[in-house]
């Protein structure tokens, strides 16, 4: 069972593969635009805010890469959404295959591809200036922790083109996801300035959570005052949030497949 | 396993539309059955059902002897589906969409690709194997999405409305390949509008409307109901209408019917083209002046309006 569902599951993974040989514009869009967000980024803002304890740039790098995660959010519900449209879905349904397999090598794909965007956007950070603090295994975890973050992006974007389908209402509800996400956490700004209220909400997000693991990890400014326990111990809270969104959204997802009726 | 598809009292309902009011449908092994209904009808519900993508509110189905809800993988196992759009990977090529629902049929790397190979040849792609099936016209989208769904050898195969959108090269060349299916001893359920590709192909018709069957035989049986073929003639005067109903009452059993404003006589055509040219010569013979001289096929409209008393959906003939 298990070996059948690895190997249906690789099959997919080699398909999408093949889409990201094929389309250029994707190729781009996970390697160029982490890039751009880069150096604008750390180039014209890095200077612009003074964060305790460093250097801004330094700070918003964490930031930068969880943006990337948060894109797995539209690119795999556009994705899901178009297989159901065209038929695949229904076609993948007829087979004797694992149909856990259909998600899992989206997400896993999208995984993947997030771990390219990563790599490349720490190569040109180190180029602009960028430094870890705290030697090579602690930057992996980082790392690590990315990419948990994405592959449980990966699974709201499928559950949202499961559950949305148009391409256009997709991109708004990814918007009206990625934004609280993004503005509510400690991304571009330090939380030391909020009221209480707005800052406990903003150290609850896992997004923030995971951007003061990383940071941590790195040996990155943390610029951390809150009393909340994902303040005090980012590393295992964020672990711990980003696993309580797979466990959810997940078994979620799964399930709007199966009922899932094309068009 | 003699009987191959069997349903009992499906029903469906999607919010407050029921789309399916009590399907019964049974279909021998090796026999191909024709379902056949307007837009709306309920045929991709029923196909869904049977396929194992939707689960009926009530009623039991079972394809290849197991139960569809209860051993869906079992089904899946014994099952080709082509749906009403093909379902195939756009990026890929003709041949990679092959080899990976192979792969996924498990048939194993070696022999997916094997396979894969056999049918692009068979489906006459085998130029177009390496091209992005984007690149693919309406008919080759088709074949390969048949191709796809004869990976596994299916001892059933669903098709759910295979050739609407096709020019008539296209049609009869995947009903060639379908007949082939059938002539491998595959149980065939296939879904059309026309009701040509049923008499075609079918063994026997199962006529749907509103959720429900409403009619069902072999071909001839149904066309009995409607009359069949009829040779529709038309003359130049009234007056001439009683000689001319007596010579065409003449060459077929049927009798004929009189649209006096039109000055036209109908016969149905029990035995072809005989009687065609029975008719010719007898109205030659005759020496009446004949306007308009034609057979007219029952189309699916004329089905309906024989089965129930009124038109169907506007449709659109092959
Ligand atoms: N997912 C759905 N949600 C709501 N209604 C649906 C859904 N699928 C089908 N229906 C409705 O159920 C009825 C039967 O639909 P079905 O697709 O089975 O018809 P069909 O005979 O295949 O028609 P067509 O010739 O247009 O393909 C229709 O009235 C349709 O609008
Ligand atoms: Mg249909």
């Amino acid at each position: 069972m298990i070996a059948y569902a690895v190997s249906d599951t690789w099959a997919l993974v080699g398909r999408h593969m093949r889409h990201i040989a094929r389309i250029p514009e994707k190729l781009l869009s996970i390697t160029l635009m982490p890039v751009a967000y880069v150096v604008i980024f750390g180039c014209l803002f890095g200077t612009a805010i003074a964060v305790p304890g460093g250097d801004y740039r330094e700070y918003l790098m964490a930031g930068i890469f969880t943006q990337t995660m948060l894109s797995n959010i539209s690119n795999t519900a556009l994705g899901v959404a178009d297989d159901l449209g065209n038929g695949l879905v229904d076609r993948f349904r007829s087979l004797p295959m694992s149909q856990p397999a259909v998600l899992v090598g989206r997400t896993v794909s999208a995984l993947v591809l997030s771990a390219l965007s990563c790599t490349v956007m720490a190569v040109v950070g180190f180029a602009i200036g960028w430094r870890v603090h705290h030697g090579v295994g602690p930057a992996l975890a980082a790392f690590g922790l990315l990419l948990l973050l994405g592959f449980a992006m990966a699974w709201l974007g499928a559950l949202i083109g499961l559950l949305v389908r148009g391409p256009e209402a997709i991109s708004a509800v990814a918007f009206v996801i990625v934004m609280p996400l993004t503005f509510l956490s400690n991304a571009f700004i330090p939380l030391g300035g909020l009221p209480a209220w707005l800052r406990t909400v903003c150290e609850w997000n896992p997004i923030s959570a995971v951007i003061a693991a990383c940071r941590e990890l790195f040996g990155n400014p943390t610029a951390l005052t809150g009393t909340a326990l994902p303040s005090r111990h980012p590393v295992p809270m964020s672990v711990a949030l980003t696993l309580v969104v797979i466990v959810v959204v997940a078994p979620l997802a799964t399930r709007a497949y199966r009922t899932a009726v094309a068009r | 396993m003699d009987i191959a598809i069997q349903a009992e009292g499906l029903r469906k309902r999607y919010g407050d539309h029921e789309a399916l009011r009590g399907v019964d449908i049974t279909v021998p092994a090796g026999e191909v059955l024709g379902v056949l209904g307007p837009n709306g009808a309920g045929k991709t519900t029923t196909v869904r059902i049977l396929a194992t993508l939707l689960e009926a509110d009530s009623g039991r189905a079972s394809v290849a002897g197991f139960d569809v809800t209860k051993q869906p993988r079992q089904v899946r196992g014994r099952i080709g589906l082509t749906g009403q759009y093909a379902a195939v990977d756009e990026r890929l090529t003709g041949r990679e969409n092959l080899r990976l629902i192979g792969t996924l049929y498990r048939l194993g790397r070696k022999a997916a690709k094997a396979r894969a190979d056999a049918l692009l040849e068979r489906f006459e792609l085998t130029e177009a194997a390496d091209r992005p099936v984007k690149t693919y016209s309406g008919g080759m989208r088709r074949r390969l999405d048949l191709a796809a769904s004869l990976i596994g050898e299916p001892a059933v195969l669903f098709l759910d409305e295979p050739t609407t959108g096709l020019d008539l090269t296209s049609r009869l060349a995947l009903w060639e390949m379908i007949r082939e299916q059938v002539g491998n001893g595959v149980t065939v359920l296939l879904t059309t509008q026309y009701l040509e590709e049923a008499d075609q192909l079918a063994d026997r018709i199962a006529v749907i409307d509103g959720g429900q069957v409403i009619a069902d035989g072999t071909p001839d049986e149904l066309k009995g109901k409607v009359g069949g073929e009829r040779l529709q003639v038309t003359v130049g005067s009234r007056a001439q209408l009683p000689e001319v109903v007596r010579v065409l009452a003449g060459v077929s059993a049927g009798s004929p019917t009189v649209d006096e404003a039109a000055c036209g006589v109908s016969i149905p055509l029990l035995d072809g083209i005989s009687a065609i040219a029975g008719a010719a010569s007898a109205l030659e013979s005759l020496g009446v002046e004949v306007t308009d001289f034609g057979v007219s096929r029952p189309s699916l409209d004329d089905v309906f309006l024989a089965l129930t008393g009124r038109s169907a959906a506007p449709v659109r003939t092959p």
